[in-house]
């Protein structure tokens, strides 16, 4: 894939940051200054702590919160609010409870297309229910779904939409080991197939290894920055079952364990040489070497 | 268990009942004489002078069994209308209910919009809020002389301290259910670019519903609490005005019979709205 002059990505954050009061008339600063961009078709997680503000960006990108400075780029447009371009699948499912899984969809799908007939919209919602295996399920409450047949509710929603953009807010987390696997591949596919541009958030490495082409480590909040942009190496038509097989699966996999466990702690008071905010370092962590050796400032 | 809690419970109900009406019955059918017979030791020309209800041992208080017959006929005819002083029970029921559901249609034509509006709005929350806190507490028979004043028309004023009484609670718990939604319900909707309007119907409108009723039942309880006191004021028709009637007439049968009505009533009134509100409700 050739990279695209800058200024034509599809999706950029230019330089965004949020603050919120803090007790005592001062400010905390989420993450100041934050900048990636990524092209169309790309999937990409984003790794970081708890509370460092994957959430934040998320909802920014989706229109749902603005930030206090730089601005969220889409097909060359300043993302102002919600769209239904953007599709969102929300970390707490966000499913209203007192329509079934099919008037769950349904509500998103007569949204989207408002001439259709009540027919047309239920056949299609049918079909992306079934889609991510609920056949069955669809006159079902919400309360009476696991959290893993509720989780595939809010893809199913979202996918119904048939966005530009997925963003993902965790939805594999409450799932069960057999079940996430299977909706990895069911999600990895659809987007393959789609061509969707995906931003996901994801605590599990392997899960981002697996999924995405490129994964953004953030470092701890508060003021959090992106630390740098993993570029998998892995092929793109990897299956999951026998991904570690691959000769530079455990490459990135420590080098994403080893900024979870140590370097997102101290990357901020020991910022690289030539650090960047508006680039940060890319690397693609291979069997054989990191390259480019920018990224290894930390064995200094 | 063989049977049921609800059984349980229904029987113990029955029980309950049925003591109760054998201690009234017993208490008020005198010292143990039949109604005709003087009490033991009594002197009859005592008696004479006493009157009537003392001589036989009888409690002016009628007993269930009365109360029973005379529901009876009642019921039997209930929508006779002899003039302004006698109508069947009926009748008067049907004048408090109208009198009831107009006044509270109109709360509820008011309150719900403003509560919407309240509730979606921290600026018309604070703004209204110094009102709602003063109007709230106003006994409703208060605004009765000022509605009689400037309505003039005393159906009409009652009709008014219904809808005024039930105004409140339906506008606060509107408010409050309005603006506690749930954000991700209402960031779903936003995500989908739902309109105001369609937004306003498909996510605040059944995510508030069950507090909103909470209200609805709230206020209709009270509603026919007041009734009965507005129409003892205003007189005419309706159930209170024939309490009041009745007890000019001191025909304590009949009051008995009213309040029994009364209660009835209120508990359909509530149960029908129970029933909504357990329509409307979801689990979570
Ligand atoms: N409404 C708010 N008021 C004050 N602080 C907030 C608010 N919302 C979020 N924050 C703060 O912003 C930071 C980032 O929150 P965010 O939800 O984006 O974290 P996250 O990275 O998604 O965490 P997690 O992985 O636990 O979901 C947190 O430290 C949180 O305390
Ligand atoms: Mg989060």
């Amino acid at each position: 894939m050739t990279t695209p002059a800058p200024g034509a990505r599809y999706v950029s954050i230019e330089g965004i940051n949020r603050r919120y009061a803090a007790p005592g008339g001062r400010t905390t600063t989420v993450f100041s200054d934050l900048w990636f961009s990524m092209n169309k078709g790309d999937f990409a997680c984003i790794i970081g702590h708890s509370g460092c503000g994957k959430t934040t960006v998320l909802n920014i990108l989706a229109g749902l919160d603005k930030p206090d400075g730089g601005a969220a780029i889409m097909d060359g447009r300043a993302i102002e609010g919600p769209s239904l371009d953007r599709a969102v699948i929300f970390q707490s499912h966000a499913l209203l409870p007192w329509r079934t899984v099919l008037g769950n969809v349904s509500y998103a799908v007569s949204s989207r297309h408002r001439d259709w007939s009540r027919e047309k919209v239920r056949a299609h919602a049918l079909r992306f229910i079934e889609l991510v295996g609920l056949k069955g399920a669809e006159h079902k409450r919400p309360s009476e779904l696991s959290g893993g047949m509720k989780q595939r509710v809010g893809i199913a929603r979202a996918l119904s939409i048939e966005p530009k953009m997925m963003l993902m807010d965790e939805p594999f987390s409450a799932l069960d080991a057999l079940t996430r696997g299977t909706l990895q591949d069911e999600v990895r596919r659809i987007c393959l197939e789609t061509g969707q541009t995906v931003f996901m958030i994801t605590h599990d490495v392997d899960e981002a290894i697996y999924l995405a082409d490129r994964i953004v480590l953030m470092t701890n909040g508060p003021e959090a920055v992106v630390a740098e942009i993993v570029d998998n190496p892995l092929p793109r038509d990897r299956r999951r079952l026998d991904i570690h097989k691959q000769p530079d699966f455990y490459a990135v996999r420590n080098h994403l364990i080893d900024f979870l466990v140590e370097r997102s702690k101290t990357f901020k008071s020991a910022l690289p040489r030539g650090y960047d905010h508006r680039h940060p370092p890319v690397i693609r962590p291979t069997a054989d070497r990191i390259s480019p050796p920018g990224g290894d400032a930390r064995a200094a | 268990m063989a049977f049921g809690l609800s059984f349980r419970a229904g029987v113990v109900s029955l029980l309950l009942l049925a003591a109760l009406l054998l201690v009234w019955q017993g208490a008020t059918s005198g010292f143990g004489g039949s109604s005709s017979s003087l009490p033991a030791g009594m002197d009859p020309e005592y008696a004479k002078l006493m009157g009537l209800t003392a001589t036989s041992g009888k409690s002016a208080v009628p007993s269930p069994v009365e109360i029973g017959a005379q529901l009876v006929t009642l019921l039997s005819d209930p929508f006779y209308d002899k003039g302004p002083n006698d109508k069947g029970l009926g009748i008067q029921l049907g004048y408090s209910l109208g009198r009831v559901l107009l006044g509270y249609a109109f709360a509820v034509l008011l309150a719900i919009p403003l509560g919407f509006l309240i509730g979606m709005s921290p600026l018309m929350s604070r703004a209204l809020d110094p009102f709602i806190q003063v109007l709230k507490p106003i006994s409703p028979l208060a605004w009765m002389p000022l509605a009689l004043y400037t309505i003039k028309d005393s159906n009409t004023s009652a009709i008014f301290v219904i809808f005024i009484c039930s105004v409140w609670p339906m506008l606060i718990n509107t408010a409050f259910g309005v603006a506690g939604v749930r954000k991700e319900w209402l960031n779903v909707a936003r995500t989908l670019e739902v309109g105001p309007l369609k937004r306003a119907f498909t996510i605040i409108l059944p995510a508030a519903a069950p507090t909103i009723l909470t209200g609805m039942r709230i206020s209709i309880g009270i509603a026919w609490l007041v009734i009965v006191a507005a129409e003892m004021l205003v007189g005419g028709t309706g159930i209170g005005y024939f309490v009041w009637n009745e007890w000019n007439n001191l025909s304590i049968t009949n009051v008995i019979i009213a309040i029994l009505v009364i209660g009835v009533t209120g508990m359909a009134l509530d149960q029908i709205l129970a029933a909504v509100a357990r329509l409307v409700t979801f689990p979570e």
